[in-house]
């Protein structure tokens, strides 16, 4: 493309790939990557918290889930952009800003995969445990859990993309630091090669974070059997 | 004083805006160390029985008693007093075939080291020695039986329940477990419920044979002599006797009689 368009607005790969290069070589660019994955990390891990701690209150509970779901639904309804306005008007900090508005977007994905998931508990199973008559303690660890982690694994690969789209759309907004002020700084300086040395940079680590994510779910779900299915499969069909 | 009192005992269940009538009046008693099979047809509330047995579910009416505490309403008394094999092998899928088979006592409390022991030998014993680390997904039907058998009998109940168990195996393994389960049960003197809906599964399993009629209640309570399990004429004698009573039952039943 940077053949037929000026290198303002498309960029040559060799201009790309220096700036690229120049970003992981620098400390302060450093700075603003980990500053905008913990920022991912920790909304992610807090929706998670407050996500579980819903879902299964409501899983046990058709009172809590009578009283929770509507109001679950509204949070998912409402974009991420009105709670980033919303966020900007109620909080000055910019880390709780940014916070509030990775709670209020991943929680709702988080406790309704788990509430799902404990909905889905196989009642043979429940019935084969309750025989050994377990304490309530017992029931959880050794049947919800177990079933709730696939749903919860789903959850976080759904969320991370999510939550790192509203992370920098968050940091556009007031953040001194992170990849949301490098994207911004680059866009008032007009310069597109950097714009995309730091999109480069946010997806490298998108894409860490899910091949991380895959490895956990490989090593928490080995004891899934797994279906191969070959273009002699669909022939078969 | 019997080890099982089953008193007028009765269970409807709702279903959209009938309710049906699972079982409709049970009365008898069980002592300890007896093995009671209970035969009848599908449907005749066996598997519903069983579950009230457990405690799992609440009785609509009437009174069931183990050693005079209620399994529903004195729940926690149970504590490792119960083994339950059921029709399907119900193991947990994300747990292997040792782990499966010390969930019992590791509910019970027993340090790690004495579960894997007691579960290994309990696996070794019922020919499972080499499968230890197999998942239940790779295990045949028959094996994933063997581990459900080894995960009732290695708390060490006191009493043994097992519904419609080996009826979806084939002839040869239902035969060696059967066999397997018979000798563990004498040999450790449990007291025995066997559900099933074949008679000479019930014929050979029990020392008392109780049939049910649809909606669940006893038509027939029939102690089963020794020589009906060597002699085939007295096997098919009370086989033919049991199936009339069954043939006579159901002409006349409703299978989903209205409250």
């Amino acid at each position: 493309m940077s053949l037929f368009f000026p290198a303002y607005l498309v960029p040559g790969i060799q201009e790309i790939i220096a700036k690229f290069v120049g970003l992981l070589s620098s400390p302060r660019a450093w700075q603003a990557i980990i500053a905008t994955v913990l920022r991912i990390l920790v909304g992610l891990a807090l929706g998670f918290v407050v996500g579980l701690a819903l879902g299964t209150a409501m899983g046990v509970s058709r009172q809590v889930e009578a009283y929770t779901k509507p109001l679950l639904h509204f949070v998912m309804g409402v974009p991420a952009l009105c709670w980033t306005i919303i966020a900007i008007i109620w909080f000055a900090n910019i880390e709780i800003r940014v916070l509030f508005i990775m709670l209020v977007v991943t929680f709702p994905v988080f406790a309704i995969q788990i509430l799902d998931a404990i909905r889905g508990v196989q009642k043979d199973l429940s019935d084969m445990l309750l025989a050994f008559r377990p304490t309530p303690r017992q029931y959880f660890d050794l049947l919800i859990v177990p079933t709730i982690i696939p749903a919860a694994l789903t959850a976080w690969k759904v969320n991370l993309g999510y939550a790192a789209r509203v992370v920098i759309v968050a940091e556009l907004v007031g953040a001194s630091v992170g990849v949301g002020n490098g994207l911004l700084r680059a866009q008032e300086l007009f310069d597109m090669g950097l714009v995309l040395a730091w999109t480069l940079v946010l997806a490298f680590f998108l894409v860490l974070g899910e091949f991380l994510l895959g490895r956990l779910e490989a090593w928490l779900l080995a004891w899934r059997p797994t279906v191969q299915h070959t273009p002699a499969t669909w022939e078969r069909l | 004083m019997p080890k099982i009192v089953v008193d007028h005992l009765a269970k409807e269940f709702t279903t959209g805006r009938e309710r049906v009538v699972a079982i409709a009046d049970l009365t008898f008693t069980v002592e300890e160390g007896e093995l009671v099979a209970i035969v009848g047809r599908t449907g005749c509330g066996k598997s519903t029985f069983l579950s009230l047995l457990l405690g799992v579910e609440v009785p609509t009416r009437g009174d069931i008693r183990i050693d005079g505490k209620h399994p529903y309403y004195d729940f926690a008394c149970f504590r490792g007093r119960l083994g339950v094999v059921f029709q399907s092998h119900r193991l947990m899928p994300w747990r292997t075939a040792l782990d499966n088979a010390r969930l019992g006592l590791e509910i019970l409390g027993y340090p790690e080291e004495e579960q894997r022991r007691r579960a290994t030998a309990w696996l070794h014993r019922l020919g499972l020695k080499g499968f230890e680390w197999a998942y239940p997904h790779q295990l045949s039907g028959g094996m994933q039986q063997r581990v459900s058998i080894a995960r009732a009998f290695a708390v060490e109940p006191e009493i043994l329940l097992c519904d419609e168990a080996f009826g979806h195996l084939d002839e040869l393994t239902a035969l060696e477990l059967r066999s397997i389960f018979l000798d563990l049960v004498r040999a450790e003197h449990k007291t025995g419920l066997f559900v099933t809906h074949d008679i000479d599964e019930a014929i050979e399993m029990g020392e008392r044979i109780l049939v049910f009629g649809r909606p669940g209640r006893v038509l027939e309570d029939l102690a089963v002599p020794a020589r009906a399990r060597e002699d085939d004429a007295e096997r098919l004698r009370l086989r033919r006797h049991i199936l009339e009573t069954m043939r006579a039952e159901g002409s006349s039943i409703d299978a989903r009689a209205l409250v």
